[in-house]
């Protein structure tokens, strides 16, 4: 069997060297996230500039992109994280990834630093760095198109920078297609910093299966199930939007920076409403059958009358309910915004909607805004906040430099209103009613962040037998309750490393519904495509073994126990409004430390959250760093 | 009976399960650069069309084949490739207006839709039926039905009349 390969590429000196893959770091990493992780232990010089020319891009597709498997559709980019110093890793759907695969490699390596503007040409088992100057200054979508052009061929999948990542904004974003990104952790400025505008590939060789007559029938049959589940039935519909109704019901959404939980009057932010005026269809990434990208006209103002896709459940949070905003339009113009410049929508959100707390406190004056009025529910300033972010003008300049190092520059008093973990602030969701979310954005390794574990299902109420036999330990099933979430947080920290480095998308997986694959599932689905033999256990064991390394890399960079917690207003306010069991609530620190005490415990890893020598060797992770491939 | 994939783009989220599972089902592999049918996807416009081989009655790639290896069959009409006299010179691919020829580069061979002998792959796995395999003669009058299915609804909010009873 033919198979993927990695493509190192020095664009400092223009060298390109292809290796293979060792079946041994396979075994161990998948592809995808996991390898991605080892590939940045073992490549990034710990203390390194996240913008110089030591920092490492690595960007990849799972070991199941591109294969019959259900939503096979994820490419993860890596490097150090430039908002947080800590790891940064993202992954995106769309249709970059299996044809990364279907032109022969698995994983490219970027390092250095080009002279001029340059972007990778990947065809075929073969590797170029071409010019990219008369594309350079361009937005996501006329890159794309003009890359097509410069290849003569339409066919072409890239994944790029928009301006956004050019100006070094420090949560710029990775994006494909109309509307795809990989948001969070601002690899776009690493791209921008190496003058790295896109990697685009075009592949005619294919992915090899271990046992094609067997693979239609497996995908036919987990397609099944994953469509069984109501949840996924209710996202076909109407987008992850679906979610809105009932957090913002419930009082679980951060409303003007993190003011109160719920938005009132927010009719025009639900599903129906996008669905019944603007949508115009629903499209699907690479292999799903879900479809949940919603197609839309902008409605209104400056891009009025142009397609794009969009806008997910955290958007409305980051364009809306952050800002006080009911008006879907102006949901739908910050989204495309986002979509063309290529910037992280949840941390633009709680940047600027943090600025104008500060601004209604008194705690930045005009001189700092440079005059600009910033106001609650009000477009102006918030398009004004987009344009300042992207191209780096005045208070946008420093917005853009993300949490630790705007608060640096206004002031330690502004700190207290940043809602952030780690150096990346927080989605627009309150979880202080909640305890498993908030151990669960404690300990992500990327920072503030709900896809590193985020148990949907912790909410529903499930009967405990059914939890019992799906952890294999006791739950509590109740969402305010602390005992044993450290342990169901552990659980889904252990699961999401597998799907991501399998490139299979998290709405196909354990987060909304029980009823989706689990880690049989992913045993026979590996079997088939590759001829891999792994057993349930052993794939566990592998996303403890990726998680236990994105953790060895942010201790190697400074982090430890005190970085696990959420920001001081979840301890200290409680929640003014929602639903009776969430208004009212903080979160207790006494339990979450306890909480923190279990989800260590499980991991293996001792009271500071260093994993134990034991956990290292059982993990074969002892010897990394080890500087070999 | 005569029966056609038929291709209802409205429908289609530009997932393309249809090539994956193409691919795998006659090739093998996964590899959409070797599937009959193709997606072809505007990432600045609303439409994702899927192309494929149409089995033209007036077939230019039969016309055009210098060697007769393009046959139709008889009972369902589908245009076949005898690889035994196909010489690979192109000419159908060349002339197809539907891009429904392809070129394997692996087995140098030309190929095309063959509606998996009957029970096309592509259509079983397509979520939304943007394509499905329909009897030819019964598809005008499913075309006439959807349209004015419309159209009565645009005319009932026109004249805004009170439904008859």
């Amino acid at each position: 069997m033919r198979k993927q390969k990695i493509g190192y590429v020095d664009l400092t000196t223009g060298e390109i060297e292809k290796q293979d893959i060792p079946q041994s770091i396979r075994r161990k990493y998948l592809g995808g996230r996991g390898l991605d992780m080892f590939l940045l232990y073992n490549h990034v010089k710990p203390g390194c500039d996240p913008l110089g020319p030591d920092n490492v891009f690595v960007i990849s597709a799972g070991l199941l992109s591109g294969t019959p498997s259900p939503s096979p559709s994820r490419f993860h980019c890596g490097a150090k994280s430039p908002l947080t110093g800590f790891i940064g890793s993202s992954n995106s759907g769309g249709y970059f990834s299996p044809e990364l695969r279907f032109a022969g490699f698995d994983h490219l390596v970027v390092k250095g630093k080009a002279d001029k503007p340059v972007y990778l040409w990947v065809h075929d088992g073969e590797i170029e760095i071409r010019d990219a100057s008369p594309i350079w200054g361009h937005d996501t979508i006329a890159t794309q198109q003009m890359i097509r052009d410069d290849l003569n061929d339409q066919q072409v999948k890239s994944a790029c920078i928009g301006q956004a990542g050019e100006n070094l904004v420090r949560f710029a974003n990775v994006r494909t297609g109309a509307k795809n990104a990989a948001g969070r952790t601002g690899i776009g400025a690493v791209m921008g910093s190496k003058k790295l505008k896109a990697v685009a590939a075009r592949g005619t060789l294919g992915v090899e299966l271990a046992h094609p007559e067997e693979a239609l029938r497996l995908y036919e049959e987990k397609i099944r199930k994953v469509l069984k589940s109501k949840a996924t039935r209710a996202i076909q519909e109407y987008g992850t939007m679906v979610v809105f109704n009932t957090s913002n019901t419930a009082g679980q959404i951060r409303v003007r920076n993190f003011q109160t939980n719920t938005l009132d009057h927010a009719e025009q932010l639900e599903p129906e409403y996008m669905y019944e005026n603007f949508t115009i269809g629903m499209a699907g990434c690479f292999g799903c059958p879900i479809h949940c990208r919603h197609k839309y006209i902008v409605p209104e103002g400056p891009f009025a009358g142009i397609y794009t896709e969009g806008p997910e459940y955290t958007t409305l949070g980051a364009f809306g309910t952050e800002f006080g905003v009911r008006r879907l339009e102006t949901v739908l113009q910050g989204n495309y915004l986002a979509n063309i410049y290529g910037f992280d929508t949840l941390e633009f959100g709680s940047m600027a909607s943090w600025a104008i707390e500060l601004y209604e406190k008194g705690l930045i004056d005009d001189k700092i805004t440079g005059g600009l009025k910033l106001e609650w529910d009000d477009e102006k300033t918030i398009f004004e906040l987009v344009d300042q972010v992207v191209f780096r003008r005045g208070l946008g300049d420093i917005l853009a430099e993300g949490p630790e190092r705007a608060i640096k520059k206004l002031g330690e008093d502004t700190r207290y209103y940043n809602i952030n973990i780690k150096g990346m602030s927080n989605l627009h969701s309150d979880e202080r009613a909640i305890p498993s979310f908030a151990l669960g954005i404690g300990t992500a390794t990327r920072g503030s962040d709900h896809l590193r574990s985020r148990p949907v299902i912790d909410l529903f109420n499930l009967p405990t037998k059914v939890l019992r036999n799906h952890y294999g330990f006791d739950v509590v099933n109740d969402y305010s309750a602390y005992k044993t979430k450290g342990k169901v947080i552990w659980w889904h920290e252990t699961y999401n490393p597998v799907t991501d480095s399998l490139g299979i998308c998290r709405i196909g997986t354990i987060t909304f519904s029980l009823n989706r694959l689990g880690f049989q599932d992913y045993v026979e689905l590996i079997r088939v495509m590759t001829d891999m033999e792994f057993t349930p256990e052993e794939l566990q064991q592998i996303g403890e073994r990726i998680y236990t390394l994105e953790r060895l890399f942010n201790i190697r960079e400074g982090a430890s126990r005190k970085d696990d917690y959420p920001p001081e207003r979840y301890f200290v306010e409680p929640t003014p409004a929602g639903l009776a069991k969430n208004r009212g609530k903080k979160i207790d620190r006494e339990k979450y430390d306890m909480m923190l005490d279990e989800n260590y415990e499980m991991h293996g890893w001792d009271k500071n959250g260093i994993p134990r020598q034991e956990t290292l060797e059982k993990l074969g992770l002892d010897k990394e760093p080890s500087h070999i491939l | 009976m005569q029966k056609m994939i038929l291709v209802d783009a409205t429908k289609c989220t530009g997932c393309r399960a249809c090539e994956l599972v193409c691919s795998v089902r006659n090739e093998r592999i996964a590899n959409p650069a070797r599937s009959r049918v193709h997606i072809i996807r505007f990432d600045s416009t609303v439409f994702e069309v899927p192309m494929l081989c149409q089995q033209c009655v007036s077939a230019p790639c039969i016309a055009i084949c210098p060697v007769k290896a393009l046959s139709r069959d008889k009972e369902s009409g589908v245009v076949n490739v005898n690889y035994d006299l196909c010489i690979g010179c192109k000419m159908c691919m060349v002339i197809c207006p539907f891009g429904g020829v392809g070129f394997d580069p692996v087995s140098k061979k030309i190929f095309k839709c063959d509606q998996c002998g009957g029970d096309p792959t592509c259509v079983k796995f397509c979520e939304t039926k943007a394509l499905q395999y329909v009897d030819v003669t019964a598809i005008s009058l499913r075309k006439a039905w959807e349209h004015a299915q419309k159209l009565s609804k645009v005319i009932r909010e026109f004249t805004r009349e009170p439904l008859p009873k």
